[in-house]
């Protein structure tokens, strides 16, 4: 409480084991390398953990500021500033907590591949970006952490390099993520201009003051903002590079791609909302994006048979209803649905790392079946994380679930159309989870030739460690964890409900979830016939869903291929080639020839030097002797008598 | 009789006609450099050239009851020698080399 926290060893300890890992790694032996990157996070995390113990929140936000400033251009100065709050300390612990776990798992699920110490490299490196993002002072540092996370985001998608569809898709996401940083960018500028700051909390005390300030430039910069944030959460009309993402390894896709990266959109919109809550259009936007997101990624995950991708839509899915609770403006109710999303869907990702790694690398859902009984741990951890991403209570999804959709429903108008659309993505998601849960774990094996075989425990005790989390994250209760981010996110989470409708609501959901259960197992434990029987009588739909809805065609259609074409004949042929290359060939002609002609003067012959210089100083006793002002003067009479 | 033939000197002899002997001494230096093909002829064209020189200061100082400029004139003597002593073996060098002192032979640093 007294003195520093010393915010800076928490992102310092991961930069420390990437830079050791990625200089030293390759010489040094495998043991050491592990050591090195699980003490990172892990000692970030007892970092994080002792300073949520030993600072009481009374005291927050606590800031610590490098004491000379960052950048300093006229009127304008930046401070290298950590700021560390109750949103702070939550984003902190999900990341540090499940970075340890994932980081853990990767060294049972890494073990035998080439470049080790480089997975763990990067794994480190993100740690850093990620933790410099969330205790971010000012949005320029966030800023910082957001395109570092994105770097390695690209690194690690990008990790199985040789494998062609592997690094284009670490291209892609590294492409499509940058419109959305554009747009972020953007909204920087446009703060800058308007505010002359940076600063989260001067932003906030500048809005508190003058309460007249609505919509407008507002309005312009939460959503300017906002394009920034589907870009980094995947939200529409930028999520087409999530579902690629997968290519990377399956901790990574858990930690970055569902854990925490992805929801860096979320936390900068909380992390904003004083801006976000003056525009009311804004936030429209956002539940209507929110809301269209969870309902479009649910439906594609609805026939998806790769089980990582079956999982990426759902994120994107969750990542909408996220952005459905930001767009109704409870976002404690959000960041509580982050984190217990956090929870059960990194659980969701390392249990299908578990399957995959037990059969040997298959992904095809079409090929699983019946690995209840060969892996126990594996099964009943993922048990808990589909009940709880289906929303059954007492289940972490439940709460955090139910708050967001009671928080849409009370708010009305809009709201209650997004509350209606998130029910039925509840129904959708618990449809697509448990259909993964059967054709994974029920039944009969369908392909002959795999013995699969349980994971080591380093993998599977993060499973548990998870599972748990899973079943009791939620049980501190909207309510609470709403009162505890107050100060930090506002109070307009609606914590006073009246507890009827609040029940009311909850059943409905609850029922909604039971029902997509049981239409689940209709299709794929009782008749497993029955859906490809569905898919065959209304071949139409079922081919939109399978093919995605043809969006990456339209993207690749409307927007890649015109680029393309742009730049190979205008940039490449006409700029490049004819005008920049045409202007590079003249110069270099020019000295050329320069070069040629005075190259004669180098005759190599002494006494042609020596003419030379007796020439040089007689022309310079010339200049010297004559009497120029006279000259200059009538130029026409005195020339001459010059030489005496 | 030492102090009037200088007297004699002063009065008869001008400043100027001084200093064109040291010209045309320069002058005679310059077009031996630039015309001579032998390097020790070019060679003792420079140490003309530092005489005629030699020559003005001396002729200057002596005008104007300085003696900075015949102070002058040691430092010349002494850095000609000095390159007197590196010139001439440049030359023995060059000539064990090539077997040659023709200026206009001696051109390897060309392109």
């Amino acid at each position: 409480m007294n003195g520093s926290l010393h915010l800076w060893l928490i992102p310092l300890l991961p930069f420390a084991g990437f830079v050791i890992n990625g200089t030293l790694g390759r010489r040094l032996p495998k043991a050491l390398v592990t050591t090195i990157a699980l003490l990172a996070p892990l000692g970030s995390f007892l970092v994080v953990l002792g300073e949520s113990f030993g600072v009481s929140s009374a005291s927050f936000p606590v800031t610590e500021t490098l004491p000379f400033p960052w950048i300093s251009a006229g009127k304008l100065r930046i401070d290298f500033s950590f700021v560390f709050d109750q949103l702070t300390l939550i984003m902190l612990l999900v990341i540090t907590g499940v970075g340890l776990l994932i980081h853990i798992y990767s060294a049972g699920y890494m073990e035998h591949e080439e470049g080790y110490w480089r997975y763990f490299a990067y794994l480190n490196l993100f740690l850093f970006f990620m933790t410099v993002l969330v205790l971010a002072g000012n949005a320029l540092l966030m800023f910082v952490g957001w395109e570092g996370v994105g770097l390695a985001s690209y690194l690690l998608i990008g990790f199985w390099f040789q494998k062609t569809s592997a690094a284009d898709a670490g291209k892609k996401a590294f492409i499509v993520n940058r419109i959305g940083d554009f747009g972020f960018l953007i909204g920087l500028f446009f703060l800058l201009a308007n505010f002359g700051t940076l600063t989260f909390s001067e932003l906030s005390t500048k809005l508190a003051a003058n309460p007249a300030w609505t919509g407008g430039v507002l309005t312009a910069i939460a959503l300017c903002l906002l394009v920034g944030a589907t870009g980094k959460s995947a939200q529409l009309p930028l999520y087409v590079w999530l579902p690629d993402a997968m290519e990377g390894p399956t901790p990574v896709s858990a930690l970055i791609h569902a854990a925490t990266m992805v929801t860096a959109g979320i936390y900068m919109i909380a992390r904003t909302h004083f801006l976000f809550d003056r525009s009311p259009f804004a936030l429209s936007v956002v539940a209507i994006v929110g809301a269209a997101t969870a309902l479009f990624a649910a439906t594609i995950g609805l026939v998806q048979t790769d089980i990582k991708r079956v999982l990426a839509y759902s994120t994107v899915s969750q990542l909408g209803y996220m952005f459905l609770g930001c767009g109704v403006a409870a976002y404690s109710a959000a960041i509580f649905h982050l984190m217990t999303h956090a929870f059960f869907k990194a659980l969701l990702f390392l249990a299908a790392g578990s399957v995959i790694h037990a059969l040997g690398g298959e992904q095809d859902l079409r090929k699983m079946g019946g690995l209840r009984k060969k892996l126990p741990v594996t099964f009943w951890t993922m048990t808990m994380a589909v009940f709880a991403i289906a929303g059954f209570f007492p289940f972490a999804g439940f709460f955090s679930k139910d708050a967001i959709l009671y928080a849409a429903f009370t708010q009305g108008g809009l709201g209650t159309v997004v509350w209606f659309v998130g029910l039925v993505t509840a129904l959708l998601t618990s449809f697509y989870m448990f259909r993964l849960w059967y054709l994974a774990f029920f039944g009969e094996s369908r392909s002959a030739d795999i013995h699969p075989h349980e994971s080591p425990w380093s993998m599977l005790g993060p499973l548990v460690i998870l599972a748990v989390l899973s079943v009791c994250g939620g049980w501190i209760g909207a309510g609470r964890f709403g009162a505890f981010l107050a100060p930090a996110v506002g109070t307009k989470t609606a914590e006073a409900a009246s507890g009827n409708l609040e029940l009311i609501l909850s059943v409905l959901a609850v029922g909604v979830a039971a029902l997509g259960w049981l239409i689940a197992d209709r299709l794929y434990r009782r008749s497993p016939k029955s859906p490809a029987r569905l898919a065959a009588a209304v071949p139409a739909a079922y081919n939109v869903l399978v093919h995605k809805y043809y969006v990456d065609e339209i993207y690749n259609f409307f927007i890649v291929k015109p680029l393309l074409l742009l730049s190979k004949f205008v940039l490449e042929w006409v700029v490049d080639v004819a005008i920049l290359g045409g202007a590079a060939w003249l110069l270099g002609g020019i000295a050329t020839l320069g070069g040629a002609i005075l190259q004669r003067w180098q005759s190599g012959n002494l006494r042609s030097y020596a003419a030379w210089l007796a020439l040089g100083a007689a022309a310079l006793l010339l200049f010297v002797l004559l009497p120029w002002t006279s000259l200059l003067a009538g130029i026409g009479i005195h020339v001459g008598m010059v030489t005496h | 009789m030492n102090s009037e033939f200088v007297q004699m000197l002063q009065q008869d002899v001008p400043l100027s006609w001084y200093l064109m002997l040291s010209a045309v001494l320069f002058s005679l230096g310059i077009v031996g450099f630039l015309i001579k093909r032998n390097l020790i002829t070019v060679f003792m064209s420079i140490e003309l050239m530092l005489n005629a020189v030699n020559l003005s200061f001396v002729t200057f100082a002596h005008q104007w009851h300085a003696v900075k400029g015949q102070i002058f004139v040691f430092f010349v003597m002494m850095v000609a020698a000095a390159e007197a002593a590196v010139g001439l073996a440049i030359i023995i060098a060059v000539f064990r080399a090539r077997a040659t002192l023709a200026v206009d032979r001696i051109d390897l640093m060309k392109l």
